[in-house]
């Protein structure tokens, strides 16, 4: 029975990997464009964002997947997700990269302009590029100030995948979940705990590692 | 000929009025100290000299050239205002060196970039990049900075990051140098040495404006004053004769603060 367990949540945390992983490919550059767009100085563009921001965070994200899933189906008749795991993983991670986007920008826009302003007339006064004042200048600093916010952020984002069971796709939770309905057996629900916390774990490992690179300079 | 002309620069802030027709020349190898209460826009101009700020009106001229003419229509052009602001070094009140960089790291970087547009820069890349690392250990070793190359810049006193960012302004090579309060930023007991180094450039005859509260330094190292008070330049000339006998009534008023305490 445990093995057959293993096997069924390794299955599930493939899932879950793959809903995180990509989520975090389309929301980490959206995020930084939606950052640069509300700290636009063409003020309609900066409200339009400001609004969809609001919206994005003002609602529950299990909300927004449920639209998103559904609501192509029922208001479009075209359903544009097909009725497979696939397809229930593509719309997962359309609203979670739109969600998390969102929330990712709020950080970035908080680390660009937390950045002195001194950080970037001093480059201007030397000649650079406002390529170069990013890329050589900015871009670094405002990575050691996003770190510790992005974690958190990074962290939540492990754990809200299990939102993708509310419209059937097959991740870790639903399959430690599956065991109690089918087999009427409870212990894999902690063992699917335990998945999470070595997830959890590593990545927690992996951002002590960067927030101790990143300590050389203040 | 005079190195730079200011002719008859203005700045708004909205609807404040900060540089009111402000003009001076600066002859080669001089150095002119600015001085004025707080808000005097001592500042700005400074500002407005390294295209920080634009002005809304006049010209500035440097070594013939015309840098900006505040009556030709204004089109931004990043590359001609980069090439424009290279004549003019700045050091800031608060250093602004970069923190993820060594001291030698802050004074070479804008120099590599820099090499980068030139037309045999891969060819020469190793040469070129040997030459600005030569460069730049003598400009720290000029501030007496050559043991502290490679530390990072939280490491070094606030006198010291000055020091960098005085080498790396230096290192550009600017037709002339500006400082923006060099010393305000410092405890009492660091800005010795760094009024020391400017005192050293300005025997060695670099081109100089320095925006300073303290007004020994000017009298003794500036080879001439102005005096600016709301925008407008009160009294200009002989920094003996401005310091020790003022002649207008503003002047004095500003100057015995210094002298009763």
């Amino acid at each position: 029975m445990f093995w057959s367990v293993t096997a069924q949540l390794l299955e599930g945390l493939a899932t879950t990997f793959e809903i995180f992983i990509l989520t975090l490919v389309f929301a980490l550059p959206l995020g930084l464009i939606l950052a640069f767009g509300s700290m636009s100085k063409f003020k309609p563009l900066k409200f339009l964002l400001q609004v969809i921001i609001w919206i994005i965070r003002g609602t529950p994200l299990m909300l927004q997947l449920i639209i998103i899933f559904y609501g192509p189906g029922l208001w479009l008749s075209h359903n544009l997700w097909s009725g497979d795991e696939a397809g229930r993983i593509t719309a997962t991670v359309v609203a979670f990269s739109i969600n998390y986007a969102c929330y990712f920008s709020v950080i970035f826009r908080g680390g660009i302009e937390g950045v002195p302003v001194g950080q970037r007339e001093a480059g201007e006064v030397l000649g650079m590029t406002k390529t170069q004042i990013f890329f050589k200048v900015t871009l670094l600093q405002m990575i050691k100030r996003v770190v510790p916010p992005m974690s958190n952020e990074i962290i939540t984002l492990v754990k809200d995948t299990s939102l993708a069971r509310i419209i059937a796709a097959y991740e870790l939770t639903f399959a430690g979940f599956s065991y109690m309905k089918s087999a009427g057996i409870t212990w894999p629900l902690f063992y699917t705990g335990v998945f999470y916390l070595l997830f959890v774990g590593i990545l927690t490992l992996l951002f002590n590692y960067i927030e101790k690179k990143l300590a050389y300079f203040k | 000929m005079a190195i730079l002309e200011v002719n008859n620069i203005e700045k708004h802030f909205g609807s404040t009025k900060v540089l009111k027709d402000v003009s001076f020349s600066l002859e080669q190898g001089n150095a002119l100290a600015i001085i004025g209460s707080s808000g005097s826009g001592k500042t700005t101009l400074l500002r407005c000299l390294n295209f920080l700020e634009k002005p809304d009106h006049g010209t500035i001229i440097v070594n013939g050239e015309t840098l900006f003419d505040g009556s030709v229509p204004y089109k931004r052009n990043e590359k001609e205002l980069r090439r424009k602001r290279l004549h003019f070094g700045m050091v800031f009140q608060s250093f602004n060196l970069f923190p993820q960089y060594t001291a030698l790291e802050n004074v070479m970087l804008a120099r590599q970039m820099l090499a980068k547009e030139e037309p045999d820069f891969k060819a020469r890349k190793k040469e070129i990049y040997q030459q600005i690392r030569e460069d730049s250990i003598e400009a720290l070793t000029k501030m007496g900075l050559q043991e502290r190359m490679d530390h990072y810049p939280h490491q070094l006193s606030g006198g010291q990051q000055q020091r960098v960012a005085i080498a790396r302004a230096l290192v550009m090579k600017p037709d002339i140098l500006c400082f923006d309060e060099p010393t305000s930023a410092l405890d009492p007991e660091l800005t010795g040495e760094v009024l020391k180094v400017i005192r050293n450039l300005a025997e060695n005859n670099t081109t100089m404006i320095i925006v300073t509260h303290e007004m020994a330094f000017a009298r003794d190292v500036a080879d001439q004053v102005i005096f600016m008070d709301d925008g407008y330049v009160v009294e200009a000339g002989d920094p003996k004769e401005v310091i020790n006998n003022p002649k207008e009534e503003r002047t004095r008023q500003f100057l015995s603060r210094y002298t009763e305490g």
